[in-house]
């Protein structure tokens, strides 16, 4: 395991390279942050006016604001000025077969059971003309589009859908929201948009088939989802194999806005490098995710979070209109030296609204997991109901498992119920299912997945193995 | 079957099994007594491979291969079955799901196919017949919330299913009620025949009334001091152990 990371180093280095070596390549603007830098980028994606203005407002405000230190987490400080903030996509080195690929991460690859199609895409591997998943997409899009449905880069609908970016873009995050999210605003590169029309249902799993778009956007990621009145859609975010960026800082925001009656359930699994053992050379993740939910509506987020060194996230819900639902499923794992802080604002405002936070820790290695999560049930929250469940389960002991949650009720006729539970995995236990013939990386996986049962049932039937197969991998050698 | 010969083991760098020699032939029942502390449940884990128990002299074959030499799960997969006289509670992994993975690891090991979940429901219906075992505690977290003889029924229930070549059962019989000790006794005579052999660790002779073992020895103080037929058994029940311990003082105290 130990020399995974510094051949990957490598397989960095050679990409970032190669992005310079070649004329074509060199798009990158100077390291540091001001508002010609700003501008800059928004004249290179040849943005209308008023996004630049946007984007300024939240630069400006940006400066204005410390970085936050209230969470649970350590790292050594981020030197804004030192982060280039515009580089054009860069191209992967082109391998010619997946023997070229670093063994060691094939035989992730294989753990995580990734058809060798994805494999080759993944590590950037030459692909034959006839490949599945790219005539597969093609065939989604046209469905798509026959619905109505609109699912392309931001960049793509601030040039062809404008008026929807105009009107959604900064209605759940403002730009001035937090510290990253007005970086984000500031400076972000690209992301996803879509756009589902008044009662259609989207037929697929949004994103499923289109990883490939998904994949390399950059630190500064921005995504907007709009379900229309009486709209259904599921989305997926991310993927089970490892991930590697030369960039250590990532600062995405998500909004998700449901219309009355509307449905959307954003499912994410994150496996960004967690760095060595050591957590050397780890993604920082700082996300700003929040979904809007009008009468009747329902947002529902779930993730799984195995990756990155330091995860700073806390994928929230606005319940502003009357019987709105809100619902958080969590799985977050450190390892080694990784630390998270993550859980879930649930805000009620809207009459009868009802949310549910789910949330499971597992700590292993010297990892530290912090749950933090807000109950807030406005004045007008009438008859409004929560239910939060926040277990963390440790193996071995020189891991933390920390859990906040917060609570403000400003309304009497609204019901809050708390349970949490701190458990550990036991050298007992492990013994137990090694007489019955289990291999100890069996038990614990076999444990962990009993313990995460609750949430990986909410994640769509595929995601769900692959989550599962992942945490066994993110759990390696933590035992015995 | 199981040759132990001049066994040694320590715990927490007590020295706790002193000397221990047995023979169990290939369908033979052993049962095992002897006073708290003595070394029956250390014995039982030495042989299961208790990763807390260190070996420091001595040695077991078993089928003819060092079964010191192997890791618990081989030891399992080969065929050595613990009843554990404390069964582990491990919430939210389903009692069934953990014994088909350790089925399927079996017959891995030994070369057979994976039994399907179909097939493998038809046996542990079965089994559940024999060990008269309630419906919802298959589908319940392993042992979580169990009542003291439901867990150890499940324990006989699992070895059940798992046909193990040698049982060794820590205690089975504390904790059951009368009518339960006949139904899990009656489970374990099922099972027993030439081919399977078993130690059976005990304090009361009224469970060898059921399970007639072949010998009976007593441990005591981390050494057998006393090995006989069946009515050693009941011997012990009317003079309790403190006739041995005399009578077979060892020499080296
Ligand atoms: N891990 C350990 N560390 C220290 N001492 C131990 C450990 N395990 C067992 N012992 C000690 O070894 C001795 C033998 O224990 P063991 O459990 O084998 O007894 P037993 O014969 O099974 O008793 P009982 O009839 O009460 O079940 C006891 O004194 C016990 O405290
Ligand atoms: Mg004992």
């Amino acid at each position: 395991m130990s020399t995974a990371p510094e051949t990957l180093e490598e397989l960095a280095k050679q990409e970032y390279k190669y992005g310079f070596v070649t004329d074509v390549e060199t798009d990158s603007i100077p390291v540091g942050l001001s508002e010609d830098v700003v501008r800059l980028i928004s004249a290179k994606k040849e943005e209308p006016d008023w996004l630049l203005e946007w984007r300024l407002k939240a630069f400006r405000v940006w400066t204005t604001m410390v970085e936050p230190n209230w969470h649970n987490v350590e790292y050594s400080p981020i030197d804004y000025q030192a982060i280039s903030y515009y580089a054009a996509p860069k191209k992967k080195p082109e391998l010619q077969s997946l023997d070229e690929v670093d063994p060691e991460v094939r035989a992730t690859f294989d753990k995580l059971g990734i058809s060798l199609d994805e494999q080759k895409r993944l590590s950037g591997v030459a692909v034959d003309a006839v490949f599945d998943s790219v005539s597969v997409a093609t065939t989604f899009k046209d469905t798509l589009a026959n619905l109505g449905i609109i699912f392309c880069s931001f960049s793509e609908a601030v040039r062809e859908h404008p008026d929807l970016v105009r009107q959604y873009l900064g209605s759940v995050v403002p730009h001035s929201d937090n510290f990253f999210a007005a970086l984000n605003s500031a400076v972000f590169s690209d992301g996803s948009f879509a756009y589902i029309p008044k009662g259609v249902k989207c037929p697929m799993e949004l994103s499923t088939y289109f990883r490939i778009n998904a994949a390399n956007t950059g630190q500064f990621e921005r995504t907007l989802l709009v379900a229309d009145e009486g709209a259904e859609v599921s989305y997926l975010e991310g993927c089970t194999a490892p991930q590697r960026d030369e960039n250590q800082l990532h600062a995405a925001v998500v909004e998700l806005v449901a219309l009355d009656a509307a449905t959307i359930k954003y499912s994410t699994v994150q496996n960004w490098y967690p760095g060595d053992e050591n957590g050397k050379g780890g993604i920082y993740n700082f996300v700003t995710k929040r979904g809007k939910a009008l009468a009747n509506a329902k947002v529902t987020w779930t993730q799984v979070e195995t990756g990155s060194a330091i995860t700073w996230k806390y994928p929230s819900c606005i319940l502003q209109g009357d019987n709105s639902v809100g619902e958080f499923y969590s799985v977050a794992v450190t390892n080694n030296r990784q630390q998270a802080d993550t859980g879930t604002k649930m805000v009620h405002l809207g009459k009868n609204t009802r949310s549910t936070i789910i949330s499971k820790g597992i700590s292993a290695g010297r990892g530290q997991n912090t749950y933090r999560g807000l109950v807030r049930i406005g004045k007008g929250a009438r008859g409004a109901r929560n239910f939060s469940q926040c277990d963390s389960l440790l193996i071995g002991d020189r891991c933390g498992a920390h859990t906040f949650p917060y609570l403000e009720v400003k309304n009497t006729s609204s019901q809050v119920e708390h349970e949490a539970s701190t458990s550990k995995i036991g050298e007992d236990q492990i013994f137990y299912c090694r007489q019955r013939g289990l291999s100890t990386e069996d038990a614990v996986n076999l444990i962990v997945n009993g313990f995460c049962k609750e949430v990986f049932r909410e994640l769509p039937m595929e995601f769900a193995v692959e989550a599962q197969k992942l945490l066994g991998v993110s759990l390696e050698g933590s035992v015995g | 079957m199981l040759e132990i010969h001049n066994l040694h083991a320590a715990a927490g760098g007590r020295a706790i099994l002193k000397g221990i020699n047995l023979t169990v032939n290939r369908g033979e029942v052993h049962a095992i007594m002897g006073p708290n502390g003595s070394g029956k449940s250390t014995l039982a884990g030495v042989l299961a491979g208790r990763g807390e128990l260190e070996v420091t002299d001595g040695g077991v074959t078993f089928q003819g291969q060092d079964l010191l030499d192997l890791e618990p799960e081989e030891r399992a997969r080969a065929g050595v079955f613990l009843a554990f006289q404390y069964p582990v509670e491990i919430p939210g992994v389903n009692n069934a799901y953990l014994l088909k993975a350790g089925l399927n690891e079996g017959r891995k090991a030994r070369g057979e196919t994976e039994l399907d979940a179909m097939d493998f429901m038809a046996l542990i219906r079965d089994r559940m017949k024999l060990l008269e075992m309630d419906d919802a505690l298959l589908n319940r977290p392993v042992n979580e919330g169990f009542s003291g003889g439901e867990k150890k029924r499940n324990e006989i229930f699992q070895m059940a299913v798992l046909e193990p070549a040698l049982a060794i059962l820590d205690e089975t019989d504390s904790g059951l009620d009368i009518d339960a000790l006949k139904t899990v006794a009656a489970g374990v005579n099922a099972l027993r025949n030439s081919e399977r052999s078993m130690v059976v660790i005990t304090h009361y002779q009224r469970l060898l009334n059921y399970i007639v073992p072949d010998s009976v020895h007593v441990l005591s103080g981390g050494r057998i001091v006393k090995s006989g037929g069946k009515e050693l058994a009941l011997e012990l029940e009317k003079k309790g152990y403190g006739w041995i311990e005399t009578e077979s003082a060892p020499a080296t105290a």
